[in-house]
This record gives C-alpha cells, sequence and structure tokens, in this order.
C-alpha cells in the first residue's frame, strides 16, 4: 500500500519546544493499549481540572475539526521517550506534523508509525499557521518529490532521508527488514565475547526483602 | 587511525549492516525494559508469534509504577497494578530476569543496571526511557528508544539507526564551594538551549570531567537528553575502572583483565575530530534554579525571574509570558523569595547515595520547615540500605523527611507520588515540564544540596553560604 501524499485541513499549534508529557501526559502511559489514545491527546491544554473543555485549545474548536496536518513551533516533542505520544496524534487522526524540529526519540517513533514528520525553515511554519488560522487551508504533502502544495499553487521544499521517505510512503515494517539479516546477526553472536551474558549469580538471594 | 571518538569505535564494532538509505543495524548488548513501555513491544512479539531473542541480555525492572510506600499492602492503583503485573507475567513468558519491585536489589532502571556492575564501557545499551543516556558515563554507548524499537530489540537484538554527528563538550574549571554536577548540567542547558544535542551524540571532555566521580557524570549524561542530544557519553578512565571493580555482577576474573585493558583502547583518540565542539567554563557558576517549563527556563539562585518584556524575540517572549504565568511567578522577582510546598530528592538523574548524602550535609541537624512536605526516594533499594547503614536515613527522618522506598515516583508522578495543583517543589529530578510532577504542580529542579537547604527553609536559598555538615568524619551528628 503506497501513499506518495498527505492532503488535508491544517490546525496551527502556536507553541515551541512541546514535550511529550504535554501531547499525552504520564498517567495515561498506564493503559495498556494503542486504540483510543487520541481522546488523551494533549489532555491538559484541552480540559481543565474539573474536566471542562479549554476553548482556546484546538481539540475543542470546530473549524479545525477533521483536521490532519499539524503545524507546530521548534522543538516538537521533546522529553519522554512515550511512543504514546505518538500513536495519541494518530488516533486522533493527525497524519502529519510540520515543524522547524523535531525531538530526536519522537521522530524515530513517528517513522515506525508512519506518522510523518516535515522540518520546514521557521519562516514557513509561521506562514502556514498564519494561513491556517481560521481553519480553512488545506495542503498537499507531496511525499514523493518531497514539496508541499498550498491552495494558490505554491509550493514549499522539504528534505526527508531517504530511509524516513521509503518508510512513510510505503510502510516498511522494520522487522520484516531486519530478519533478512539473520546471518550477520548469528554471525555476531558468534564471536561476541561470552562475558557479554548477563550474570546476576553475583546477587546475595538471602539479602532480606524490605518491605517497610 | 588516530583521530577516532568512542562513538565511532563502538559504532564499528557493533554495525552488523546498512539500509541503503543511511540507517545502520547496530547489535544491543544489553536490553532494560520497564513495565510502562514494554507491554506494547511483547503484544507486538505475540502478534507476530515471536520469542525474545536473547533473554540473557535483557533484564526487566518495575520502577516507574511502583509505590515507594509500605510494599507489603496491596497496590491501590490499579492501572499501576495491571501494567506490574503485565511485566511479571511478560518476564515469566519470554523467560527474562526479573527485578520485581519487591526484589532487595529494585530500583530506578538506569540507577540499578549502574550500580550492579552490568553498565560496562564499550556496550552498546538500550531501554524504553529516555535517560537512558545516563549509562554514557561508562563509556557505554546507550539509547532511550521508543516502544516498537523495543520489540524490535526483543526479537533480533539490534537496532536501525542512523549515526548522530559528534559533539565535544569541553567542560573546565574547578566547580565551586556549592555547585554540584547537576548545577553544570542545569547552567549549560541555560546557556546552550533544550536543542543544543539535537542529532548529535555529546561526549563530556575536559578537567572537570576528568576529576568527576562516576556519580557526578551520571548526573551529567542524564540530563543531556534535557539538550536535545541523542545520547551523551565519557569515555572511561581509571575512574570508571575503580568505580567498576566494587560491583557484584562483573564478568569473571579472567574477562574482567582482558575487558579491562580493552576499555582503555575504546577512549576516544587524542586526536579525535568532532563535528562540534562547544566549551564551558564551570569555575564562576552559582547553584542553580528552574523558573520556567522547561529544564534550560533556569536561573542562579542568586538571580531573578525573568521580565517577558526585555526579550526582543516573539516565540522566546511568549515561551517566557507562558512558563511564568503556569508557573505563578512575578517577572523579576528574586529566586530566593520563592517559597515552596515540596521536596523530593530522588530520581535516576540525583536519586544515588553521594546525593543522599550531599543533602544530609545541610540537612543534619536541621528541621523541615513546618511549610514544607519533604521526602527522600532512594534510587534503588541497595542505596537505601547503604544509605541506611551510615544513618543517613535518621539524618532525613530527624529533621522531618519522609524516608520512602525506590522508585521514580515523584519525577513524574505516576504512582502515588504527585503534587496537588498549584504545588511548589524543589525537585532534583530533571524535567519541570507543565504538570510533571502532578496535574497543575510546578517544579524547580535543582541539586540535592539547593533541595535540602530549601527544604529547611521553605524558600530557595543560596548553599553556598550554608556550612556542610561532615556527618560521615566524625562530624557533629
Amino acid at each position: 500500500m503506497e501513499r506518495t501524499y498527505v492532503d488535508g485541513k491544517v490546525v496551527p499549534l502556536m507553541a515551541s519546544d512541546v514535550d511529550t508529557d504535554q501531547i499525552i501526559p504520564a498517567e495515561f502511559l498506564k493503559l495498556i493499549t494503542k486504540k483510543g489514545l487520541g481522546r488523551y491527546l494533549f489532555y491538559r491544554w484541552r480540559y481543565d481540572e474539573k474536566g471542562r473543555p479549554r476553548s482556546e485549545c484546538f481539540a475543542n474548536d470546530e473549524r479545525f475539526r477533521g483536521a490532519t496536518i499539524l503545524v507546530t513551533g521548534s522543538n516538537f516533542g521533546i522529553g519522554s521517550s512515550r511512543e504514546n505520544a505518538v500513536w495519541a496524534l494518530l488516533d486522533y487522526g493527525i497524519e502529519a506534523v510540520i515543524a522547524p524540529s523535531f525531538g530526536d526519540i519522537f521522530y524515530s517513533n513517528a517513522t515506525k508509525n508512519y506518522l510523518v514528520c516535515i522540518r520546514l525553515p521557521e519562516r514557513s511554519v509561521q506562514t502556514l499557521q498564519e494561513r491556517a488560522a481560521d481553519g480553512d487551508l488545506r495542503i498537499k504533502i507531496d511525499l514523493a518529490n518531497q514539496k508541499i502544495v498550498l491552495p494558490d499553487g505554491a509550493t514549499m521544499e522539504f528534505a526527508m532521508e531517504p530511509h524516513v521517505r521509503e518508510k512513510v510512503i510505503r510502510r516498511v515494517d522494520d522487522l520484516d527488514l531486519t530478519m533478512a539479516f539473520e546471518d550477520r546477526i548469528s554471525g555476531f553472536e558468534r564471536t561476541m565475547s561470552p562475558s557479554t551474558v548477563i550474570d546476576l549469580s553475583g546477587l546475595d538471594p538471602r539479602t532480606r526483602q524490605d518491605k517497610r | 587511525m588516530s583521530n577516532r571518538t568512542i562513538v565511532d569505535k563502538i559504532w564499528e564494532a557493533h554495525t552488523l549492516a546498512k539500509d541503503g538509505g543511511g540507517r545502520d543495524l547496530l547489535y544491543v548488548d544489553r536490553h532494560l525494559v520497564h513495565e510502562v513501555t514494554s507491554p506494547m513491544a511483547f503484544e507486538e512479539l505475540r502478534a507476530r508469534g515471536l520469542r525474545v531473542r536473547r533473554p540473557d541480555l535483557t533484564v526487566a525492572v518495575m520502577d516507574h509504577n511502583v509505590p515507594t510506600g509500605d510494599r507489603s499492602l496491596p497496590i491501590a492503583d490499579e492501572l499501576c497494578a495491571n501494567q506490574l503485573a503485565a511485566l511479571k507475567g511478560n518476564a515469566t513468558e519470554f523467560g527474562l530476569s526479573l527485578f520485581d519491585y519487591t526484589s532487595p536489589y529494585q530500583g530506578i532502571s538506569h540507577v540499578i543496571f549502574t550500580e550492579l556492575g552490568l553498565t560496562l564501557p564499550g556496550m552498546t545499551l538500550t531501554c524504553g526511557d529516555s535517560h537512558t543516556a545516563t549509562h554514557g558515563a561508562f563509556g557505554a554507548l546507550a539509547f532511550g528508544i521508543g516502544t516498537s524499537e523495543v520489540a524490535h530489540v526483543l526479537a533480533t537484538q539490534t537496532l536501525w539507526i542512523k549515526k548522530p554527528k559528534s559533539m565535544e563538550m569541553v567542560v573546565n574549571g574547578k566547580m565551586p564551594y556549592g555547585v554540584t554536577a547537576k548545577d553544570v548540567a542545569l547552567a549549560l542547558l541555560g546557556r546552550f538551549g533544550v536543542n543544543v544535542g539535537f542529532e548529535h551524540i555529546m561526549e563530556y571532555r575536559g578537567a572537570t570531567i576528568n576529576r568527576m566521580s562516576m556519580d557526578e557524570r551520571m548526573t551529567l549524561c542524564n540530563m543531556s537528553v534535557e539538550g536535545g542530544a541523542r545520547t551523551a557519553i565519557v569515555s572511561p578512565d581509571e575512574t570508571t575502572l575503580e568505580y567498576l571493580k566494587k560491583r557484584p555482577c562483573l564478568p569473571k576474573a579472567e574477562a574482567w583483565e582482558e575487558m579491562a585493558s580493552s576499555w582503555r583502547k575504546i577512549a576516544s583518540d587524542p586526536g579525535a575530530e568532532f563535528d562540534r565542539s562547544l566549551q564551558m567554563d564551570v569555575a564562576n557558576i552559582e547553584p542553580q534554579v528552574t523558573w520556567g517549563t522547561n529544564p534550560s527556563m533556569v536561573s542562579g539562585v542568586t538571580g531573578t525571574v525573568p521580565d517577558p518584556r526585555e526579550l526582543k524575540d516573539d516565540t522566546q517572549r511568549h515561551a517566557v509570558e507562558r512558563a511564568i504565568r503556569y508557573m505563578g511567578l512575578r517577572p523579576g522577582m528574586k529566586i530566593e523569595d520563592i517559597t515552596i510546598d515540596r521536596v523530593f530528592i530522588g530520581s535516576c538523574t540525583n536519586g544515588r547515595l553521594s546525593d543522599l548524602m550531599e543533602a544530609a550535609k545541610v540537612v543534619a541537624g536541621k528541621k523541615v520547615n513546618r511549610k514544607v512536605r519533604a521526602m527522600v526516594v532512594p534510587g534503588s533499594q541497595v542505596i537505601k540500605r547503604e544509605a541506611e547503614k551510615l544513618g543517613l536515613h535518621q539524618v532525613f527522618l530527624d529533621a522531618g523527611f519522609e524516608w520512602r522506598n525506590s522508585g521514580c515516583s515523584l519525577c513524574l508522578g505516576m504512582n502515588e507520588d504527585k503534587l496537588l495543583p498549584g504545588e511548589r517543589s524543589a525537585s532534583t529530578s530533571n524535567r519541570n515540564f507543565e504538570d510533571r510532577q502532578g496535574p497543575g504542580g510546578r517544579t524547580h529542579l535543582v541539586s540535592p544540596l539547593m533541595a535540602g537547604a530549601a527544604a529547611i527553609e521553605g524558600h530557595f536559598v543560596d548553599v553556598r553560604e550554608w556550612d556542610q555538615v561532615d556527618i560521615f568524619l566524625g562530624g557533629q551528628v
């Protein structure tokens, strides 16, 4: 199943340094599931202490209903490694995030789940955010040709690592890919020092249990 | 070749293949899994009918969710209990060693792995936790990974990764009295920002690093991820070897000699070349206190909360305005005038024995301010026992601190240890993000010394003006 482009409504998120604790708070990491996490996306920005929707959050704004492309400030997804941040965005319906820069682990997690992350210069991001402010901007992200097409035909080019592009277009699964290297893995293991194996026998089994 | 970095050497020794798209396939020597980021990874394995390839290179630890109170009681939070039970079930099903929350060796994964001698120089290591960078202090190449990657490592013992660029962070100067590795880390973030390390591996070098203990190096490497670094590393030296010699889970003696000699060779070459080089002098830094909602929003203790009106850049001004509003602070107010409700001493950043000893030095013989609730959560049960042997628990208990069992605890508030809305903490942990320690909670990151002193006074104080009671050499206790 190839996907050479993402098109849809743009939602601007006017914030930089958005950490994964904001994308999905830790208490929702206790749920053993990927499905349904969308309802907890940006939970603290979305609901007040009493659970009432905050009108200033895009998720509570009718104009941005159905948006699939999030355009936000630099350093998006910094902090905790929680992949739940990516799952929550996808489950909410976001297919692509555009920002000047991304947290490294978030970026890698996004790639594994085929969430498209696009780096654009600060100025281009601001242009998109301004034009999307009223919820009526639709754009097309052309993955094959690495450019964003605006309604007036204007384009913005972006760079994407070849392996990331491959993944988001063809949904290449890493585990399948790695299985082809079984020989290399077992070859390495044959030459590996036996002392790499974890040895817990040095721990005293009689050490008392702390139950205070 | 004499210009290679330690990362170059470890990378080369572990690269099995390339994907043609820029990534290398690295063999992972050791893998740590914990209860929060692993359940969906095991689920993935089950769905595909896969086993854990190397249970003998994998260890499971309960740390994020565990209660730090009475462990003989059932776990009150049902979701936490489920997640802990899932890890136990998965460890049994897939044949992994497990540090259960009742184990005498339980603790925060990064703390126990290093203190038991399971993190060794030259190794590659992964864990589904961003603070895995901590292990870099040993000259190991350690990556925090997401859940898909956890599944991948479990199934194949390998990781696909594009080699990050290299950066040296050269730290020089003598750390002043009252200034700790935590202050160095925070000052560095204050100066260079939360994206200084993006797409880079940061190698710490320089005279200050050479003089640092392993605990201090771990604190520094741990916080590097707050600067966006993919990971951090310190080349192993005699300090590393001395530390490791005393650990209980080392390879057998013959292997040890051989390994030790190989470790000396993996240190970065004297002429190693880096893609980027930054310098930092620590001789004049103050104890640090964060005032905002990311770790780079930090000031020296004698400083003030910034005034956003003085900032010209729009993005920066909005960020500072928002942070100050969230934190409930006034622009221009003195850091020392910020009063606190809670103190947390613990975490994979500052929950080691030396951190507890530092805090005890300023707490000994004093009383926690009556408006403050203060707790010590040792990084591991081993540290807890060692501290109790030294009588540290009594120092803290006498002062009015709670002395709890180990775990991630109030660093991220997944268990019952949380800030209440509006509560303000002095915390030795690593993140001051909005709601991090509990919904509506306000976090100020500091060193254990600063946290101890703040607990006593009820507000931040310049710990350089305090005497540190030497309680370990026949001091005043």
